[in-house]
Order: structure tokens, then C-alpha cells, then sequence
């Protein structure tokens, strides 16, 4: 990765007279992939269409250091791809090399490269069939296929599996990852799916209500979010008020109702109070209390058993609610009921601290 | 019924003997008609396109107008072209009267409003994402209005099928301005009101089976044309 390919400031987008979505600051490194993670409504969206210069917007927008004069240019030299596949009604060929004809590309140069980006996509057995008689996935392939073709500068992918089945999605989600690492594509996607945004991108910025709330390293923005609502939209799901009962230079000890739990993570600058962040899959059931690495180890009874998936969200009473996740298997060979009472653990690194008045 | 079928017998004659009568109101019938939807496609499409897909003030009266012109009876267009074209009117120096280019002038004026008001539906049928994703491959305004149109080419086609279908049926406009001119400015459909009007059915018979042939035709080609968009 080397320096900025696109930057906004003070970058506002409004829609139908109203402002729906503000960043100070967003700065796209060349090489890497930036998911925008938020929920429904959030306006991610239209940050996304606004940075392809698809949307109005006020503030500044600069590509490789240079203010965007000509929009029709900068899209001729980034691709977007939307969550459905928008093609056209003629052969996937056609399709794939749409973009290269509309820059005035050969058609012998346009055909050879949308045959490159169909075998990229795994597509290119397709190429003479017609779009119209493409399966949802094989559609979107062929969209993602239609944006590669022209070798974007930036991709832009407008939650491009959210319309696809579970199997679809996962296959399509691998093969793209696959694609785009092995290429370096500056990518700039919007999605409201954690795991969609942990296998493709290298950093994550989160939008929540019209507003860029955090940027970072996806690892760093899933264990450290900036509140208790980014917290709670990545999936942090036990955020417990707490109070500092003594601080060392390994660890803090911290009281959250009758317990005391010991963390190594930082106490916000002068707060006593902070909020206890703990990830669902950080908290490890055990039937008995027994040797454990972990420092912390609460006796908690089971209120509620909820299937999600492949795992068990499992919400226990440890004198305040904290919440784990186990896999299927590991409930059945638990045993696990609601009523049981069992043994919730976690180590002292995994907890992260937030300041109570960042709690938005 | 010997009525009937002596005019039947009749027609099938002048049809299979390809009597000159016949050729040349057909002929005129095809030139007019095809003219008149010709200059509306020129015009029509464009526009239509235009009040589908543009934003612009005064479009929503453009798009009424064009629904109102859809359902104009051909008798008061007639009545207008005339007016116009009168020696004594704003157009007369034309001399256009009971000439066929005062045909062409009031079937265009049928057939224009329903190829507008038809392709502004047909473009307007496109999903309003495809534009965007248009835009964002890199597409002029051009290149998008040309993709787009591509895009609804059937429904655009069905368009200009119901534009010429109601003008070669169409008879008040052309009587009136044409004067049905034998050779000359006498269509199928002004012949057969003549020939009716005269008692001569078997000469009206092989009139109406060409009309019905011509319309027949028409809509078997658009029905292919449909079929063959269809997805295998």
C-alpha cells in the first residue's frame, strides 16, 4: 500500500433537501480495501455514490491530490457495482465489455479483457449466453466481472451479495477476496454484514445515523469500538457499566455489580466509570469451575438458549446479563438448559474499556 | 347471403388477379401511412424519450398532451389540417389540399402523440438503477439516452406498430383533406367506404382482406420480434 488515491473533507451528502450522511475526513489508501460498515439507513450508501461521484455532495473531493473537475473522467477510471447486477438485456460478452466500449476501447482489446475478467470471476463459460438467462449469482459475477474489465483505479461495490442466497454469497464473497488480493484493487465497499466486511477489506469505517462514528483497522474496530452503539453494532454485545477499583501496571481491576473483574486494557483518561466491553465469543461456558488460563470466572445462571445460526447465544444472570456464544456442538456437549447454573470465563485481555461519556 | 359470398368471390379475383384498383389504393395506403409513422418515429422517439427519462420544466404538460393526442378523433384533426391547408388558410400557399401530403400531415398528427406518449412509458419501464449504472461505467448523457433506447426497443417497437396501426386504419383525416382521389390520394380505407357506399362489396371485400393482411402482418412481425426477445 502506498499513499491516498481518494480523499474527502468535510464531505456532506443530502438527499431530497436533507443532509444524510457527513464525514470530516475519509482517506482511501491506494492498494487497500475499505469496507463501510453501518446499519440500514445509516447513509453508507450515499457515501459510496457520492465518492464515485454519482451523488451531489458539498466539501471536497480530491483523487490522487487533484480536485474532481471532470466527474465523467474520474468514472471512466473507477467501476462501481451495485447489489443488483443491472445488466443489459444482451450476451454476457456484451455485458462484460461494456465498460471498455464506452471508453472506446477495440473490440478485439474489449473482448480479450472481459474474457480475462469472466475467467477471473469463473464466468467465462458463460460469456455467450444472455443475461437474461443468468441465475442471481452468475448475474452478479457478471457485474463484478463488468467492473474489473476496466481495470479499475477504484472499486466501488454497493453491497453487491446482500441480494444473494447464503451458499451464493459465501462462494462469491471468497472468490472476490481471492481476485481482488491478488490484483491490489483499491476497493471501497458498503455492506451492513461484519463478516463480508472482515473477509474483504483491510480497514473498516464505521456509519451509523448519517455520521462517519470510526476508522481503522478492521481487527481494531471489532475489538475496541469508539461507543457503546458502534459497540454494539459490531457485535459487542456485553457492554457493562463498571467502576475502577485499583489500577497496576498489568492490570486493572474493575467492579461490575457484586464482581470483580480484572482486564489489561486501559482506563480511559479520567473515568472511574467506564463501560466493560466484552465480545459474545470472548465468554467461554464450562459446566464446572476448573483450571482455566482465563482471570476471570463468574458463576452465572442460564436465563435464555437462542439457536443463531451455527452457534448458541446463551444469556446468563452473573448478578448483571452477559452474554456468550457457543457453538451448536458445544451446547449439545454441555448439556446446556435454561436454568443451569454454569461457569462464564474470559481472559483479562480480551475485555475493552470505553469512556462512560463516549457512551453516545 | 349469395350477396355474401359473390362478393367474397369476388374479392378473392381482384386479390389473385392483382387488380390495379386494388394495388394502387393499397400503395397509397402503405406510402401515407408509412410516411406520416416514419416522421413520427424521426420526431416521436426522440421526443418521447426526452419526457421519459429528462427532468424539465413543463414536462408534465408535454407528457399530458401527448396522452390527449393519443385519444384525438380523426375527423377534428381532419377538420384542422384542412382549415390549415385551405387555399384560403395560414398554409395555403402549399396548395397541400386533397393531396397526399395533406395525408401524411393529419396521420402524422394521429400517429405522433401514441409513438410519443407510448416510448416516454416504454423508457420509463427501465429500471432507474440502469441509469445510474450507466453513469457509472462511464456513459455520456448520449450514450445512456442510446443504451436505454436499446434497452426498451421492443416496447419502442410496439410503440410504432400502434402509431402506424391507427393511422392506415384511420379514414375521417384522410377523406376529408385527401378527397379521395382515384390513383392518387384514394387509400384502402377511403376506397372501401366508396366502394360500400356504391354497393360494389366484392371490390370492398378484396380492399378490407388487404387492410386486415397489412394489420395481420404487422402485428405477426411484432409478435415475433417479442417472442424472439424472449430468454430461451
Amino acid at each position: 500500500m502506498s499513499g491516498t488515491i481518494l480523499e474527502a473533507e468535510d464531505f456532506a451528502v443530502a438527499r431530497g433537501g436533507r443532509e444524510v450522511v457527513r464525514a470530516h475526513e475519509l482517506r482511501i489508501r491506494e492498494g487497500e480495501a475499505l469496507a463501510i460498515l453501518g446499519p440500514n439507513g445509516a447513509g453508507k450508501t450515499s457515501l459510496l455514490l457520492a465518492l464515485a461521484t454519482l451523488l451531489p455532495f458539498a466539501g471536497r473531493l480530491r483523487f490522487r491530490g487533484s480536485s474532481i473537475d471532470r466527474p465523467l473522467a474520474f468514472r471512466r477510471r473507477v467501476a462501481v457495482a451495485f447489489q443488483r447486477p443491472l445488466l443489459l438485456d444482451r450476451s454476457v460478452r456484451e455485458n462484460a465489455s461494456l465498460g471498455l466500449a464506452l471508453r472506446g476501447v477495440s473490440r478485439r482489446e474489449r473482448d480479450q479483457r472481459a474474457h480475462d475478467a469472466l475467467v477471473r470471476l469463473g464466468v467465462a463459460h458463460l460469456a455467450g449466453r444472455s443475461a437474461r438467462t443468468l441465475s442471481g449469482g452468475e448475474a452478479q459475477r457478471v457485474s463484478l466481472a463488468r467492473a474489473l474489465a476496466v481495470e479499475p483505479e477504484i472499486l466501488f461495490l454497493d453491497e453487491p451479495f446482500s441480494a444473494l442466497d447464503a451458499p451464493t454469497r459465501e462462494t462469491l464473497v471468497a472468490d472476490l477476496a481471492r481476485v481482488l488480493r491478488a490484483r491490489g484493487v483499491t476497493t471501497v465497499l458498503v455492506t451492513h454484514d461484519r463478516d463480508e466486511a472482515l473477509s474483504l477489506s483491510d480497514r473498516v469505517a464505521i456509519v451509523m445515523g448519517g455520521r462517519l462514528r470510526q476508522i481503522g483497522d478492521a481487527a481494531s474496530v471489532f475489538a475496541t469500538p469508539v461507543d457503546s452503539e458502534v459497540a454494539a453494532f459490531v457485535g459487542v454485545e456485553n457492554v457493562l457499566p463498571a467502576r475502577v477499583v485499583s489500577v497496576t501496571e498489568e492490570l486493572t481491576t474493575l467492579r461490575v455489580a457484586d464482581h470483580l473483574v480484572e482486564v489489561t486494557a486501559d482506563v480511559p483518561a479520567g473515568d472511574d466509570f467506564p463501560l466493560l466491553c466484552i465480545r459474545p465469543d470472548d465468554v467461554i461456558i464450562a459446566r464446572e469451575p476448573g483450571p482455566t488460563s482465563a482471570r476471570n470466572a463468574l458463576a452465572g445462571t442460564i436465563l435464555r438458549l437462542e439457536p443463531i445460526g451455527r452457534r448458541v447465544r446463551v444469556l446468563l444472570d452473573c448478578g448483571f446479563p452477559l452474554v456468550a456464544h457457543v457453538t451448536v456442538r458445544s451446547a449439545r456437549e454441555l448439556g446446556l438448559a435454561e436454568g443451569d447454573v454454569v461457569t462464564a470465563s474470559f481472559k483479562a485481555t480480551l475485555p475493552h474499556l470505553l469512556a462512560r461519556h463516549r457512551a453516545a | 347471403m349469395e350477396l355474401i359470398f359473390e362478393g367474397l368471390r369476388e374479392a378473392v379475383a381482384r386479390i389473385l388477379t392483382l387488380d390495379r384498383d386494388l394495388l394502387e389504393a393499397a400503395s397509397a395506403s402503405l406510402v401515407t401511412s408509412g410516411s406520416a409513422t416514419s416522421l413520427s418515429v424521426v420526431t416521436g422517439v426522440p421526443l418521447g424519450a426526452a419526457l421519459g427519462l429528462g427532468r424539465f420544466r413543463g414536462r408534465g404538460l408535454l407528457l399530458a398532451l401527448a396522452n390527449t393526442g393519443m385519444g384525438l378523433p380523426p375527423v377534428a384533426v381532419g377538420l384542422f389540417v384542412a382549415v390549415f391547408i385551405w387555399r384560403s388558410g395560414p398554409a395555403g400557399q402549399l396548395e397541400w389540399f386533397c393531396t397526399r401530403q395533406a395525408i401524411i400531415t393529419a396521420q402524422y398528427l394521429l400517429a405522433a402523440p401514441t409513438i410519443v406518449g407510448l416510448t416516454a412509458v416504454a423508457v420509463q419501464s427501465i429500471d432507474p438503477m440502469m441509469r445510474l449504472q450507466l453513469t457509472a461505467l462511464g456513459a455520456t448523457r448520449l450514450q445512456s439516452i442510446a443504451l436505454l433506447m436499446r434497452e426498451s426497443r421492443l416496447l419502442i417497437l410496439t410503440a410504432v406498430m400502434a402509431g402506424f396501426g391507427a393511422v392506415i386504419s384511420e379514414i375521417g383525416a384522410s377523406l376529408m383533406v385527401g378527397c379521395n382521389i382515384k390513383g392518387d390520394t384514394r387509400i384502402l380505407t377511403t376506397a372501401i367506404a366508396l366502394e360500400t357506399s356504391k354497393g360494389e362489396f366484392g371490390a370492398a371485400f378484396a380492399l378490407a382482406f388487404v387492410l386486415l393482411g397489412i394489420i395481420f402482418a404487422l402485428n405477426a412481425l411484432t409478435t415475433w420480434a417479442q417472442q424472439r426477445a424472449r430468454p430461451q
